[in-house]
């Protein structure tokens, strides 16, 4: 079976989350992604681990997570051959990603100007917390910095509690998968136009665009909409609801007259659902509180999976606040495959999760484990760029390829 | 100008299918949407609205997300729309449909149906639970797939025990990650098409994107096999904090660094120079208490001056922003995150721009969302003038 992205070479000067992110998605799409990295300065998430540096730079399960299918060459990037043979590099592909701070590129001479000297039609991606220019460019950005200036920390969490600080990696993933779309916008106008593109992304201008619809009651009315916990502004029931076991909890959703019917039905017909107040959409998001409270008592001994078929038998958008134990070993995640298993020789077999498309004519899968450092440095030089061995040896030698 | 060059029906509703079409839409493709004669796109009805005074040519979110497309009001349902309709499909690079599974092969326009008359089309399918697989006939509101996805689970992050419910992420988040999944494979579908390829079906689940995209929090239960939860305890990575103002920030507290330039902008406290908080295992085990310091000094400071002393001094903080904050922010409006779209309902209006702007693409301006079926006749007038 083909690739969607098959043929496309994309060098990888990315780190961290959001710049990795994104590369092994193109290679989940079948791009050939060479990641650039030095044990001059190994990749955070390959040296840091939980409470500080490690030893073993292998051994670090979220670089396995984010770094699949890809190669890896070491080039120090401080020397100048290390430098020119990473242009030499460019010069090969179609695609290069980088998510240093800004201005790092340029002092490297690696910025668009300068790679586009080496290949006219070269795609560049940068990704930069609050983007490559502005008076913030130089600033210092983690996740929950560009999802709290992009608007996303303070509508979430609970009406009555503070805001959150987002501290999941969900803002670097999404920067990521927008530099995705990206890629795949400037190599479609290349397909038409032949010409290359720099692409400057802000993760605060990724994550504040994916709550656009929310921004434009300030637009409109200057007034900023606030965080409403599980609740909807029409929508009653429309909560999550403990069930039996261990930290064990429903969501329950209703939408329509149709819908309430079903739940009713589900519940056994209980003598309050035909009260006045819960008549219609309007008078059950009035009496929220008390519906919510008789909803819980009906779950409170039941198992949330079992209800979510009985709701969903009857019509009803009923799931699971699902744990990471229970998604990993759920039947339509199972099915659909949503998870697979790749061997790593020092993580050993472990169960990861897969792109989020399937299409039917070309394939998108994990291509392979994540690299060890170095691992295709034999490959890249010899093959791509043509060194014979006993320049590769005095390029190790003079710490180059390091 | 430059241009996707591509022509995009798109037959969904709310959010996931339209933020779809109008990723496609923003950069040049031609988005046809097809809409519900007399009643229109569930998202015209949400709002929000100008003064609260509900009008189906006004909704924001709407608007949003309907930016640079057209409308065609076209009866699905009816034997005459369906012929149009294939009719329209005969001129199209890609279908965006968010029925669910089954349901347009039931009308005669499913995948096999479609592929038949238009070979080279990709129809790009966007549901809940993708098209295939036990889950695939399930209901899900924004709510639901929030808690399915494992995203729900971790959230709010910090709860002080577990009797804090879990909650659904900001927004309608993550119905648009379903359709940013959408509009990726999409493009990719037609540079493969494009390339010497074929039309294609493209599956994608709201439910497997969002769950893609918590992958590193979810591995932790691979890596030890104790499932992470919204409590997240242990790990000293950052804090919330009060301003002077009433408002709050962002500080992180990730390593031995960040914290010296935190320290030093905080006015270089003695506590912050010994133990127990002079190293991070020891700010991580007394993280409560620490907590309750940087509050101390954190509510004499306004949110802004928190923000760029600490940056000041090479470490990470962040305000964390309303919409106003959003607005005001100057680095968003000198890099053009707003752009002013007139609409004739709506008058006009400072939308977000898209993010990923191609320095080196020259796009047509920003057209408004369309009116309801505002361009039936200009749509269906082609037809006939490329038919003839």
């Amino acid at each position: 079976m083909q690739s969607a992205l098959q043929g496309i070479r994309v060098i990888d000067f990315g780190h961290v989350l959001a710049g990795p992110w994104c590369t092994m998605q193109l290679a989940s799409l079948g791009a050939e992604v060479i990641k650039v990295e030095t044990r001059s300065r190994p990749d955070e998430q390959r040296a840091q681990h939980g409470k500080g540096a490690v030893a073993n730079l292998e051994a670090n399960s979220n670089f396995f997570e984010i770094n699949l299918g890809k190669k890896s060459v070491t080039l120090n990037l401080t020397t100048e051959e290390g430098k020119a043979l990473a242009k030499q590099l460019v010069a090969t592909a179609d695609l290069v990603l980088e998510n240093m701070r800004p201005g790092v590129m340029a002092k490297l001479g690696l910025d668009y100007d300068e790679l586009r000297k080496v290949k006219p039609d070269i795609i560049m991606l940068s990704l930069s917390g609050f983007g490559g220019t502005g008076p913030l460019r130089r600033y210092a950005a983690y996740n929950p910095c560009f999802t709290s200036v992009g608007g996303t920390s303070n509508l979430t969490g609970y009406a009555e509690k503070k805001p959150n600080t987002m501290t999941n990696s969900g803002g670097d993933a999404r920067a990521g998968t927008a530099a995705v779309f990206a890629a795949l916008v400037a190599l479609k106008f290349r397909q038409e136009t032949g010409k290359g593109q720099y692409i400057d992304s802000s993760s605060s201008e990724v994550i504040n665009s994916m709550i656009g619809d929310q921004m434009m009651d300030y637009a409109m009315n200057q007034r900023s909409p606030r965080r409403h916990g599980n609740t909807d502004k029409v929508m009653a029931p429309h909560n999550v609801y403990r069930c039996a076991g261990q930290d064990a909890w429903l969501s329950i959703a209703v939408g329509s007259e149709d819908e309430w019917a079903g739940l009713v039905r589900a519940m056994g017909n209980p003598a309050w659902a035909s009260e006045a107040d819960f008549a219609t959409m309007s008078a059950r998001k009035a009496n929220e509180a008390r519906l919510d409270q008789l909803i819980g008592e009906w779950t409170a001994d039941k198992d949330h999976v079992a209800t979510m078929h009985l709701l969903q038998g009857e019509g009803v958008a009923a799931t699971p606040s699902f744990k990471a134990s229970e998604l990993f070993n759920d039947p339509h995640v199972l099915a659909r495959g949503q998870v697979q298993e790749v061997d790593h020789a020092v993580l050993g077999t472990r169960k990861t999760i897969t792109s989020p498309y399937r299409m039917s004519e070309t394939e998108v899968a994990i291509r392979g484990t994540a690299p060890f450092i170095g691992a295709d440095t034999a490959y890249v030089l010899k093959d791509i760029l043509k060194l014979d061995d006993a320049e590769i040896a005095r390029l190790e030698e003079a710490k180059v390829i390091y | 100008m430059d241009a996707l060059k591509a022509r995009v029906i798109e037959l969904a509703d709310f959010v996931a299918g339209p933020y779809c079409g109008k990723l496609l839409a923003d950069f040049g493709a031609d988005v046809i949407k097809i809409e519900k004669p007399g009643r229109g796109d569930d998202a015209r009805y949400i709002g929000p609205f100008k003064d609260d005074e509900p009008n189906p040519e006004a909704s924001g979110t709407f608007l949003y997300l309907n930016t640079n497309k057209r409308s065609v009001e076209l009866d699905i349902e009816t034997a005459e729309g369906r012929a149009t309709f294939l009719e329209l499909i005969k001129t199209a690079d890609v279908l965006i449909e968010d029925r669910m599974p089954g349901e347009l092969a039931k009308l005669g326009l499913g995948y096999e149906d479609l592929h038949a008359v238009n070979p080279n089309l990709v129809v790009t399918s966007i549901t809940p639970f993708g098209q295939v697989g036990p889950y695939k006939d399930f209901k899900a509101y924004h709510l639901n797939l929030y808690h399915a996805s494992g995203q729900g689970y971790l959230l709010p992050m910090w709860a002080i025990n577990l009797d804090v419910p879990p909650c659904q992420g900001p927004g309608y988040l993550g119905l648009f990650d379903g359709g940013m999944a959408g509009a990726t494979a999409t493009l990719a579908a037609l540079f493969w098409r494009d390339a010497g390829g074929t039309g294609q079906h493209v599956d994608v689940s709201i439910h497997h994107a969002m769950m893609t995209l918590e992958r590193s929090q979810l591995r932790r239960f691979i890596d030890d096999g104790v499932d992470p939860n919204r409590t997240g305890k242990g790990r000293l990575l950052e804090s919330l904090v009060e301003c002077k103002d009433g408002e709050f920030a962002v500080v992180i507290l990730s390593s031995q660094q960040q914290w010296e330039g935190l320290w030093r902008a905080m006015g270089q406290p003695e506590w912050g120079a010994q133990p127990p908080f002079d190293t991070q295992k020891g700010r991580s085990d007394n993280y409560a208490e620490l907590r309750k310091r940087l509050n101390d000094w954190s509510r004499t400071v306004s949110q802004d001056d928190l923000f760029h002393s600490i940056q000041r001094e090479g470490s990470a903080a962040a305000p964390i922003l309303t919409a106003e904050g959003v607005f005001k922010l100057e680095q968003f409006r000198q890099r053009g995150h707003f752009v002013t779209i007139e609409h004739p309902v709506a008058g006009a209006l400072e939308y977000i721009a898209q993010p990923t702007r191609p320095s080196g693409v020259e796009l047509a301006p920003k057209r408004p969302a369309p009116l309801l079926g505002q361009h039936t006749a200009e749509v269906l007038g082609e037809l006939h003038a490329s038919a003839n």
